[in-house]
């Protein structure tokens, strides 16, 4: 019988990177659909094709490589780069969600993607799989680096890619059916719960490789969890009664 | 006047280096360097016996400062 174990830390590590893989995911597909639709599906799987290729290489190259760091060390440089990536994330997602920024808006993506291909100068077909490919390979470069290193820092890589593979499916389902109507998924909310869980395991795998010894293990990543949401809508609370309404900044 | 192409290790080289520096510091370099110093303060925090307790509150605390900071210096910028 095969016997599965799955800890606290193996719960919230797969809804994170399922998250963070869908978020990065729906942005990449924007831009593949417009340009499918404004040129050539040709061209747009092409540019995919060649983009997951790449990454896929990266993986594999990278992947079993950051196995072998020692594991306090590892958990300390990752969780350095997940409090980097996460304060970001996070940042920008409580301005977005106290009106001081403007929401990412996938309808707009799509329309400048439209218009940049119209403009495009030279081989038609060149710049559209050059869009795709760039499109997929940069946002997919993300999920590559969310994969691994939470992934690796967790020795959970297979769990991590599981992850973003149910992710990949969900999306290209979803994109599939709804097409066009991308705006329609909750970007920014999904961007404040990875915010939250990225800080929360960058300062729990920090704090580890630098020898905090976290009472409950794993179970405090749930502490940290609910600390830094309660931070986060204490802050959002905040700047909405500070700043002006029909103030934007960039 | 138009650059000549770069070659290809150099283009990708720039273009790696590039990627990291707009991933991990790009337009809020405060984050980055603010991570840097709270983690050499737990590390220190933590080799010191009476203040290891101290610093599982010490530490999410220091982050969500550096986030509150980092938020101030948007509304300051605007």
């Amino acid at each position: 019988m095969l016997a599965v174990s799955l800890h606290t830390s193996d719960v919230v590590l797969a809804a994170a990177v399922f998250l963070a893989c869908a978020v990065e995911m729906v942005e990449a597909l924007t831009i593949v659909v417009a340009v499918g639709t404004a040129h050539s599906w040709k061209a747009a799987w092409r540019g995919v094709v060649a983009a997951l290729v790449l990454l896929s290489a990266l993986v594999i190259l990278f992947g079993p490589a950051l196995l072998k760091i020692p594991l306090e060390i590892l958990r300390l440089l990752v969780g350095g780069l997940l409090l980097v990536f996460g304060l970001q994330w996070l940042r920008k997602a409580i301005l977005r969600a106290s009106g001081l920024k403007a929401k990412h808006d996938e309808d707009h993506i799509f329309a400048e993607t439209v218009v940049e291909l119209a403009e495009a100068e030279g081989d038609a077909r060149k710049v559209a799989f050059l869009m795709a490919f760039k499109g997929v390979f940069l946002e997919g470069l993300e999920v590559v680096i969310t994969v691994l290193t939470l992934g690796a820092s967790a020795h959970r890589l297979g769990l991590a890619a599981l992850s973003a593979l149910s992710a990949l499916v969900l999306v290209g389902i979803v994109g599939a059916i709804v097409a066009r109507q991308l705006s329609g998924v909750p970007e920014n909310a999904m961007k404040l719960i990875v915010g939250l869980m990225l800080v929360s395991f960058g300062t729990f795998w920090s704090g580890e490789g630098l020898g905090i010894r976290w009472p409950g293990s794993d179970a405090w990543i749930l502490v940290l969890l609910g600390f830094y949401a309660v931070a986060t809508w204490l802050m959002v609370w905040r700047l909405e009664s500070v700043h002006d309404p029909t103030e934007v900044v960039r | 006047m138009r650059r000549a192409p770069l070659s290809w290790p150099r283009g990708a080289l720039q273009g790696f280096g590039r990627f990291w520096w707009k991933f991990l510091i790009g337009d809020t370099p405060e984050i980055f360097l603010g991570v840097v110093v709270v983690l050499g303060v737990v590390a220190v925090l933590s080799e010191v016996e009476t203040w290891n307790l101290c610093v599982l509150v010490v530490f999410p605390v220091l982050i969500a400062l550096l986030l509150a900071g980092s938020l101030a210096r948007v509304l300051r910028r605007n």
